[in-house]
């Protein structure tokens, strides 16, 4: 499977990259260069074999229903452009 | 042409732990803003998430209740898209192996008749921030506290079909997810929550029309006017020889109108993929036996109960166990009535909840206790009181007067027994309208009414009803 000018650019959108349109070939073509590395898969025969969801065969750990974080708000503000009564702010969206 | 309406809900439902659901994090609602939003909540580079056993449990709980099948390993997925409310820039969420799969709900339609609507599935995820739009210039203000909450998405079969039926599924899930205490079901606070999707086709065929999306339904109202809406919408496009385009639409409450926000073309692209920094989830069947242990009567046995244990008819059991807080009021008035089934169903439906309803109250802040009320009960069927007269006793409990029975002897409103006593009053009574005793004797047997109504008023509503007909058919010969 090979990757167009379109493709690409419609995965540069969606990760949100604004990418150099000069560049767009070698982008497809390194984005092709990786499926078809997994293509090889195809090759081989994975009927019946159960799909992995991680590559650590264990299962997921549970902790108790209780509150441990304190309030650190603070702290965490600090890196914000931009805070008001308590909230971050951001360029304006509305959907 | 006569038109057929499909409809699948999906309901978002806040489950009710105390922190978040892959961080410790509070949960609680109206803290200040971002108080409550931990490293893990905000998605800082470094953290990880640790799933929180009691969401799991809840979850497992619900599936138990609809009876479907419990994933013994179910994954959880990232949905990758952007915006300021989700700061990780994905959602985690479960995609392909959801931990609940294909249960059932049983639904009360209009005519008596019940339904059976398939659910296919219900998936644990976490909430997003809140976006508050209004109060900053050319900004938008973020507040993370509800990232990461518990939610329970609860997927519905295109079963519907109507927006009544669409109600009555999402009551009965309100009920359902109350009862089993997972959920506060609190809407005004988004703690339950519901998107509908909506399409129609002619009537008899096989295939489903375009469907259109309707976001973020959050009251039984909404969902019914919405549906109803777009119904109407979706009719008038095809009859006029347009299609149905497949798209998301929002609901405006105040114009009671949906309106496109994004169509298909434009619908996110979510790249799901299993979430590296959670492993699986195996849920092993001792844990399921043990959350088995835990699930309570459910709405269904119990109001089934209720008509053979206090031989209520249907109406007044469904009633009486929409909740169960509600459900276990009146189970208490009957032990305190001396097991009048019939007669507490009658006061709690009637009186009770009509003046709770009045003064805005829940069930359980009724100034009016079971004892109370089972109390008054006993008085009416051991003939202390008349019905009548309770109605006054009812309503000096519930303004803080007391118990029944101090009531009653306070205001000496104990019924008039004394056959004596009655018949003194009815001759006082026959004495003073000898027009009417005459046209009674006459063949006017409509005056049997006027005679009761004075005796009653001369006793100042004390005597016994039946007492008083009978005493004044011997009377009057």
């Amino acid at each position: 499977m090979s990757l167009g000018p379109a493709e690409v650019k419609n995965i540069a959108h969606l990760a949100r990259l604004d990418i150099d349109e000069s560049l767009i070939p070698d982008y497809a073509k390194n984005l092709s260069d990786i499926l078809a590395f997994v293509e090889q898969m195809n090759a081989h025969a994975t009927e019946g074999v159960e799909p992995m969801a991680h590559p650590l065969d264990m299962s997921q750990r549970l902790r108790p229903d209780e509150v441990t974080e304190r309030d650190q708000r603070e702290l965490f503000q600090r890196i914000a452009p931009a805070t008001e009564a308590g909230l971050y702010l951001v360029p304006k969206v509305i959907e | 042409m006569e038109w057929e309406t499909v409809i699948g809900l999906e309901i978002h439902v806040q489950l009710a732990t105390k922190s978040k659901i892959f961080s410790g994090s509070s949960t609680a609602y109206g803290a200040a803003p971002n108080t409550q939003a931990s490293a893990i909540d905000l998605g800082m580079p470094g953290v990880l998430p640790v799933l929180n056993e009691d969401a799991v449990r809840m979850a497992v709980k619900f599936g138990l209740a609809i009876g479907a099948k419990i994933a013994p390993r179910s994954v959880f997925a990232r949905k990758n898209y952007f915006y300021p409310d989700l700061p990780k820039g994905y959602q985690i969420s479960q995609y392909e192996l959801p931990v609940v799969e294909h249960g059932v709900l049983d639904i009360d339609l209009e005519d008596g008749s019940t339904k059976r609507i398939g659910v296919t599935r219900a998936h644990l995820e976490e909430d997003a921030g809140k976006s508050l739009h209004e109060d900053f210039e050319g900004m938008t203000g973020i507040d993370l506290n509800r990232a990461g909450t518990p939610l329970l998405e609860i997927v519905s079969e295109p079963d519907l079909r109507s927006a009544k039926e669409a109600v009555a599924y999402m009551k009965k899930m309100h009920s359902l997810v109350r009862y089993l205490e997972i959920s506060d079901g609190n809407m005004q606070e988004g703690s339950f929550r519901c998107d509908a999707n909506v399409s129609v086709r002619p009537k008899g065929q096989k295939e489903f029309g375009t469907r259109a999306e309707i976001k973020n339904l959050n009251s039984f109202r909404f969902v019914e006017r919405a549906i109803n809406y777009e119904v109407e919408r979706q009719i008038d496009l095809l009859e006029s020889g347009g299609t149905v385009v497949q798209e998301t639409r929002l609901y405006d409450a105040q114009k009671n109108e949906t309106r496109s926000m994004r169509t298909k073309e434009e619908a996110n692209d979510y790249r799901y993929f299993p979430d590296p920094d959670l492993l699986p989830l195996d849920i092993e069947p001792a844990f399921i036996d043990a959350v088995r242990e835990t699930l309570p009567e459910l709405p269904d046995e119990k109001r089934d109960r209720f008509m053979k244990e206090y031989e209520l008819p249907a109406y007044d059991a469904g009633v009486l166990t929409a909740s169960r807080e509600l459900a276990a009021f009146y189970e208490h008035v009957v032990q305190e009535s001396g097991r009048q089934g019939k007669l507490s169903a009658n006061w709690v439906m009637g009186d009770l909840l009509g003046a709770l309803n009045k003064a805005g109250l829940d069930i359980t802040e009724s100034p009016v206790t079971p004892q109370m009320l089972g109390g008054m009960l006993k008085r009416i069927q051991d003939n202390t009181i008349s019905g009548k007269i309770a109605k006054d006793v009812f309503e000096a409990m519930w303004n803080g007067e007391g118990e029944a029975d101090e009531i009653i002897e306070k205001r000496g409103l104990k019924q008039v027994t004394d056959t004596g006593a009655i018949e003194a009053m009815i001759d006082e009574v026959i004495a003073a309208n000898p027009q009417q005793v005459e046209q009674y004797k006459a063949g006017k047997d409509k005056l049997m009414g006027f005679f009761v109504g004075q005796v009653m008023k001369a006793s100042k509503g004390k005597a016994n009803p039946a007492q008083v007909n009978e005493l004044l058919k011997q009377k009057l010969g």
